[in-house]
């Protein structure tokens, strides 16, 4: 039996991950799908602390997490198609006109 | 589930996760975020969780990372050239996760674990158990979901639309007008 810390630990690393990815790569998509692995991270502590305390809360909130995903991959891949017909480009370092 | 599986499936996931970000071609990045989904949809049944395991693989697999790859496609995306200059970004990405997941990984491991439950309730992580919840205490929730994705699905659709030359050139024109008439 796998001690819960270890599910913990497992989601600590995959979120910093996700944050080096945001931090590293300046292609839009790519940063988008860190933005996933960050929440797949938290979704796994989520069930992982549900199935030490026995309860289902976790799982439901686990369910409404993907929802929000899927909306907000919806909403996140038409801003980048925008910005793609726009500007030809969805380097983040290209779009620098608010930037001083 | 048992340290074996764990071991094997978490090294997985760490190694497909650094695939991801280290990879240059965005659809070998996808690949790779695909597997560790793949592999999260894995631990999450091990953990007892089968509907939202099962769930994981269609959702998250099946559906939005097919559209993240269709966007690729889309936007016929290629391998990114390698750029010399952003070293120190790089470096500077590379030190900030290390020092994020050593400080993460100390607090989530040493803050008190609840105690392991007795014994789980019978039919844990079943599709009823699920519902029984969805549809009791988290009902509003679930209701207000509803509009949630209504309004993502009329915002997508309002962003990627592509609008009409004839009424986008007169809005621009008009535009400019104003700008020239308040400047005058």
């Amino acid at each position: 039996m796998t001690p819960v810390s270890y599910f913990m630990g497992l989601s600590a690393v995959l979120f910093a991950i996700g944050v080096a990815g945001m931090i590293v790569r300046r292609n839009l998509i790519v940063m988008f799908m860190s933005i996933e692995l960050m929440l797949n991270a938290v979704n796994l502590a989520f069930v992982a602390l549900g199935r030490q305390l026995g309860s289902m809360d976790g799982q439901v909130i686990v369910f409404f997490a993907m929802t929000v995903a899927a909306a907000e991959t919806a909403i996140g891949l038409g801003i980048l198609i925008a910005t793609f017909r726009n500007r030809a480009t969805i380097d983040a370092d290209d779009l620098n006109l608010l930037r001083w | 589930m048992p340290l074996w599986l764990f071991a094997f499936l978490g090294a997985l996931a760490v190694i497909a996760s650094l695939g991801m970000v280290l990879q240059r071609n965005p659809v070998h990045c996808l690949l790779a975020l695909v597997l560790t989904m793949l592999d999260l949809g894995a631990i999450y049944i091990g953990l007892g969780a089968e509907t939202v395991g099962l769930l994981q693989i269609i959702i998250y697999v099946g559906a939005i990372m097919i559209l993240f790859l269709f966007i690729i496609q889309l936007l016929n995306l290629q391998t990114e050239p390698v750029i010399g200059g952003a070293l120190g970004l790089k470096l500077l990405g590379a030190l900030g996760a290390a020092a994020l997941a050593a400080e993460l990984a100390v607090l989530l491991t040493q803050a008190s674990p609840p105690a392991p439950a007795a014994a789980l309730p019978a039919g844990y992580g079943s599709i009823a158990s699920i519902a029984l919840s969805l549809f009791s205490n988290y009902l509003i929730a679930f209701e207000v979901t509803s509009v949630l994705l209504l309004a993502a699905v009329v915002g997508a659709i309002g962003l990627a639309r592509r609008l009409p030359a004839a009424t986008q050139a007169p809005v621009s024109d008009e535009a400019g007008e104003n700008i020239r008439s308040a400047a005058g």
